[in-house]
């Protein structure tokens, strides 16, 4: 990619070599104001009013008080446990999803295994939201196809056990089903970039398949892995509507609860609802940030 | 081993909601519920403004990033980081924190009223579509726009006497179609059963009357949620015809 953003083409020759520089870089950048003025009207502008706003009491004031009522029991539960689903779905479909993309890519599988795989990840990291709700309510629901087979043909009442899709238990399973599919959709690029020779080499050195797999694979891989699972993590921690629908106000986590804040049933509280939305850009940023920063060690490495 | 749990995970819940969505009837399985849930007036409405909406936004969508893209690419490289930055915060900033954003900066007393009548909260939810979409957008068109000869394309229709708008309708988009239209499907998908923004814009939109569904209706919403499944699976399945048919076309090209 050339770095000079013009070339003498686009100067047409009559204009000689006195049209001031200025009027053709001033023109390049009229091209990208429709981009820039949308983002700036329908992205930053309102994340950056409400960051405004959580440092403000009612009458425009600077206050940290919205901040301090963050840490109140109610709303530090609430964070607690988006946080614990967040890393449980995170941690699991990466561990899973994991497993998946090696075993298509590298396990010796059928050919039509890895494409079929790929279009199915696809379709269900992006089938989320309230009917994938449905779905697992008519899974493991109490009227739920598994929860009635097991308590038919096995004898095993489900939700004798304490379990019940409402739960945490339950969400996390829910968001395991999007999870996965997209940690077998972003981990794959890097599992492709394992060079069969590095193994080669591995075995002519008379090194296991272990000590390829710790000594070799596994450090190239960990950035992009460790990088993808904060992915998730954020992923689900923004998620509202799959819990909404399967939970309703049930499970007290904090999209949920800034959900009800917004549509005014709870808290009463603008400022503190500035706050409770600044908390989750913080968590969700930070763990993205983590993740451009080890995909960009990865990509190095690779190099 | 892990593929057989992995298939039997994933096909259950999608076994379990079909079989339950044909139990409508008692005396056994039917498709009462589906006869029931397309000819609700609700849905067709819902499902009509859902579609409405994303084909809106695909075209603002595209009218947006294909003129960015390519002018980044051509003209400005030094800020594709930039851009590329911006075009990923709607993955980092959560749909519900930004339609929260909308409703503190464009309430009906301030200084651009967005959600003062319906046309402009439809607007506005239209443009928080594309926002949701630009990942999706800016990525599958850029890879698009990176694969062809962007320069030299543009140069060699200028020195036919081309305009800046021909240059781009009838040169680049034509080059970049199986991009863009990859790009519009995942948008279609990702829009037609959004819940957060339209709930909170108060529209009637798919997402909500999804919602309100499910938490009145037994058998409608298993029902529903195959039919959701169905649209995203074959959005999915265009966007792979599309993939496939362009390959072949860009080495001849």
């Amino acid at each position: 990619m050339p770095t000079s953003p013009d070339s003498v083409t686009h100067c047409p020759p009559e204009a000689g070599q006195a049209r001031p520089r200025l009027a053709p870089s001033a023109l390049n950048w009229l091209g990208v104001v429709p981009f820039f003025l949308f983002a700036l009207l329908f992205l930053i502008l309102p994340t950056a009013t409400l960051m405004i706003g959580a440092f403000q009491d009612a009458n425009g004031h600077f206050t940290l008080g919205n901040i301090a009522k963050l840490f109140d029991d109610s709303i530090l539960s609430a964070y607690w446990i988006s946080f614990e689903v967040s890393a449980a779905s995170a941690l699991g479909g990466g561990l899973i999803g994991l497993l998946l993309a090696l075993a298509a890519i590298q396990g010796g599988l059928p050919g039509w295994i890895r494409p079929t795989l790929m279009t199915f990840s696809g379709v269900a990291s992006n089938f989320a939201g309230i009917p994938l709700s449905f779905a697992f309510l008519s899974t493991l629901g109490r009227m739920g196809l598994v929860t009635v087979l097991l308590r038919n043909y096995a004898d095993f009442d489900l939700y004798s056990t304490g379990f019940s899709i409402l739960s945490f238990i339950g969400l996390t399973l829910t968001y395991l089903y999007f999870q996965i599919p997209l940690m077998v959709l972003i981990v794959t690029p890097a599992i492709d970039g394992l060079r069969a020779e590095w193994r080669e080499a591995c075995e002519s050195l008379g090194g296991s398949s272990l000590a390829y797999w710790w000594h070799i694979a596994l450090p190239i891989l960990w950035p992009s892995i460790l990088g993808s699972t904060l992915l998730l993590f954020a992923n689900a921690f923004g998620a509202v509507a799959t819990a909404y629908a399967l939970t309703g106000s049930s499970l007290n986590i904090v999209p949920i609860l800034l959900y009800a804040q917004i549509r005014g049933d709870v808290l009463h509280d603008q400022n503190l609802g500035y706050a409770l939305a600044l908390g989750m850009i913080v968590v969700t940023g930070l763990s993205n940030a983590g993740y451009i920063w080890l995909r960009s060690r990865a990509e190095r490495g690779r190099e | 081993m892990a593929i057989a749990i992995g298939t039997i995970y994933f096909l259950l819940p999608l076994i379990a909601t079909f079989e339950f969505s044909l139990k409508m009837n008692r005396d056994g399985y039917s498709f009462e519920a589906y006869k029931v849930v397309l000819s609700d007036p609700g849905f067709q409405a819902t499902f009509g403004y859902s579609t409405l909406m994303a084909v809106l936004t695909i075209i603002v969508g595209i009218l947006l990033v294909v003129p960015t893209a390519y002018w980044i690419q051509l003209k400005l490289p030094r800020l594709r980081p930039l851009v590329e930055f911006i075009t990923l915060l709607p993955l980092v900033i959560p749909a519900i924190v930004i339609v929260f954003g909308y409703l503190k900066l464009y309430n009906s007393s301030a200084w651009l009223p967005l959600t003062g009548n319906d046309r402009a909260t439809d607007f506005l939810l239209m443009c928080s579509y594309v926002t949701l979409a630009l990942p999706y957008l800016y990525r599958s068109i850029d890879a698009g726009l990176r694969a062809i000869d962007v320069r030299t394309l543009t140069e060699a229709a200028e020195s036919l006497g081309a305009s800046w708008p021909s240059i781009l309708l009838q040169v680049i988009f034509p080059n970049v179609k199986s991009a863009i239209l990859s790009g519009a499907f995942l948008t279609f998908a990702v829009v037609i059963g959004e819940f957060t923004m339209a709930s909170l814009l108060g529209r009637p939109a798919f997402g909500p009357y999804l919602q309100l569904i499910g938490a009145n209706r037994a058998y409608e919403p298993s029902a529903l949620a195959i039919i959701a499944f169905l649209v995203t699976w074959a959005s999915m399945g265009l966007i792979q015809v599309f993939a496939r048919n362009a390959r072949p076309a860009r080495k001849t090209a």
